[in-house]
């Protein structure tokens, strides 16, 4: 209890910081709903093969987008040495990373459901009939990015190229979850339900979270004191 | 028992080593300046000690525990040489947080009895980002004293303090000191330094050059340990 309890307090801190300077939020939405523009001039909208990419298409500018927000993760501690604070103090390493990638899931899923919709118009895509299920996919496949992205954050955090090494690192990590969340995003934007060989893709959100999850909890201090 | 302890500590960046063999402990009470040039291992020593790094050989004990230790942590206040507080949160919201983690009971109510007690009451709502220096290091000591920590360690706390800053700083480090916590205080402004210090200690290119209590000649001359150890 006083583990969550402490968790919740850094993420706490994160997303009210976040909401204040609105650094990340602000540039990962920019980006999103560019992609989605311009991705917009190269399909036509109402192409079969435009449905069937759908997608991947949207999964692609989540990632892209969401590393943005994933950067700044661990970057904002550097700012009078925070960070130094943070690990001093007696939370667990294992606490602080859990609120900073329950921040970080707060603030990618804001980013694509204000995309969706957007995503919606340019494409010709009806999301709304299956939103509840198209919610479950966005936020079992978003916390595997945050837990990855939140990991790499603290790993990169004092590399002068961090900016760049954290897509180098995190994108071939994710591909199994980003592989899943599209495979289930097309087929619910389809205006199917998830059924049968489909509940493949989502154990494999759910195993793929709980085994990347219970990782990073137990490196965590390891990647933060060496 | 001895408060803190460090123990043939080694410390290397590289092939360079940035501390050798430094020994030596602190009982309660004590304030112990941590004199040095540039460079000669201060800085290193103070994250060792609160458990930011690593030692290459060595250990440190706080309270007789690693000071990776939770436990040892809670007892613990580390003043490094940023100030560690949130620019986009104000006084009041950056404390509070600190005292969630530190698991007080009360953390506004300390958090606020902190804030009047450095002087910084009356913007206690003000986002940090619109402090002045002496303010952001006034409120990173109330920071760091929040918790009533046993052990204190401050990195070049006086630094850019103007004359009523540091006069705040001296008199809430005497009240630790009367309270019988220990301070470990790198610095540079030697007067300053010297005039709390009951202990103090030198570092010449990582070595502990000096160890012992502080005697009338340093406070008469805060060089003179410079010039006995030829670091003048």
């Amino acid at each position: 209890m006083r583990f969550l309890r402490q968790s919740l307090t850094v993420a706490a801190k994160d997303l009210r910081s976040e909401l204040r300077s609105k650094e990340a939020l602000n540039a990962s939405l920019a980006f999103a709903l560019v992609i989605l523009l311009l991705f917009s001039f190269a399909f036509d909208p109402t192409a079969e093969t435009t449905r069937e990419i759908s997608g991947g298409l949207l999964w692609l500018v989540f990632a892209f987008a969401g590393t943005l927000i994933l950067n700044r993760s661990f970057a904002r501690e550097l700012a009078n040495d925070c960070l130094e604070a943070l690990v001093a103090s007696p939370i667990p390493a294992s606490a602080l990373f859990l609120g900073k990638a329950l921040a970080n899931l707060v603030l990618l899923v804001a980013v694509e459901l204000v995309s969706l919709p957007v995503f919606g118009v340019f494409y010709n895509v009806r999301w709304t009939p299956h939103f509840l299920p198209l919610l479950g996919v966005l936020v079992l496949a978003t916390w595997g990015v945050a837990v990855i992205g939140t990991m790499f954050s603290a790993l990169t955090v004092n590399l002068r190229l961090r900016e760049l090494m954290l897509p180098v690192l995190v994108y071939p990590m994710i591909i199994p979850a980003l592989m899943a969340a599209m495979q289930l995003t097309t087929v619910l934007l389809a205006g199917e339900p998830v059924a049968g060989d489909n509940w493949l893709w989502v154990r494999l959100l759910v195993a793929f979270d709980l085994i990347f999850t219970a990782l990073a909890l137990a490196l965590v201090e390891t990647v933060l004191l060496g | 028992m001895a408060t803190l302890a460090a123990e043939n500590l080694w410390k290397y960046y590289g092939d360079l080593p940035a501390l050798r063999e430094v020994s030596f402990s602190v009982s309660g009470g004590v304030c112990l300046a941590l004199l040095g040039r540039n460079g000669a291992g201060k800085t290193t020593l103070l994250k060792l000690l609160a458990g930011l790094a690593q030692p290459a050989k060595g250990r440190v004990t706080i309270l007789g525990r690693s000071p990776r230790d939770a436990a040892a942590r809670a007892r613990l206040g580390v003043l490094g040489h940023g100030i560690a507080v949130y620019d986009e949160l104000s006084a009041i919201e950056n404390l509070t947080l600190f005292g969630r983690l530190y698991g007080l009971a009360a953390p506004r109510r300390a958090a606020l009895e902190w804030l009047e007690r450095t002087g910084l009451g009356h913007v206690r709502d003000s986002l940090v980002r619109e402090f002045s220096r002496g303010m952001r290091q006034r409120l990173a000591l109330a920071r760091a004293l929040l918790h009533n920590p046993d052990v204190l360690l401050l990195d070049e706390p006086f630094t850019a303090l103007d004359d009523r800053a540091i006069a705040v700083l001296q008199l809430l480090l005497r009240d630790a000191l009367a309270a019988g916590r220990t301070i470990v205080m790198s610095t540079h402004q030697l007067r300053e330094a010297l005039e709390l210090a009951t202990h103090v200690a030198l570092l010449v290119r990582g070595r502990l050059a000096h160890f012992g209590e502080r005697s009338a000649e340093m406070l008469a001359d805060p060089g003179w340990l410079y010039r006995r150890y030829g670091e003048a």
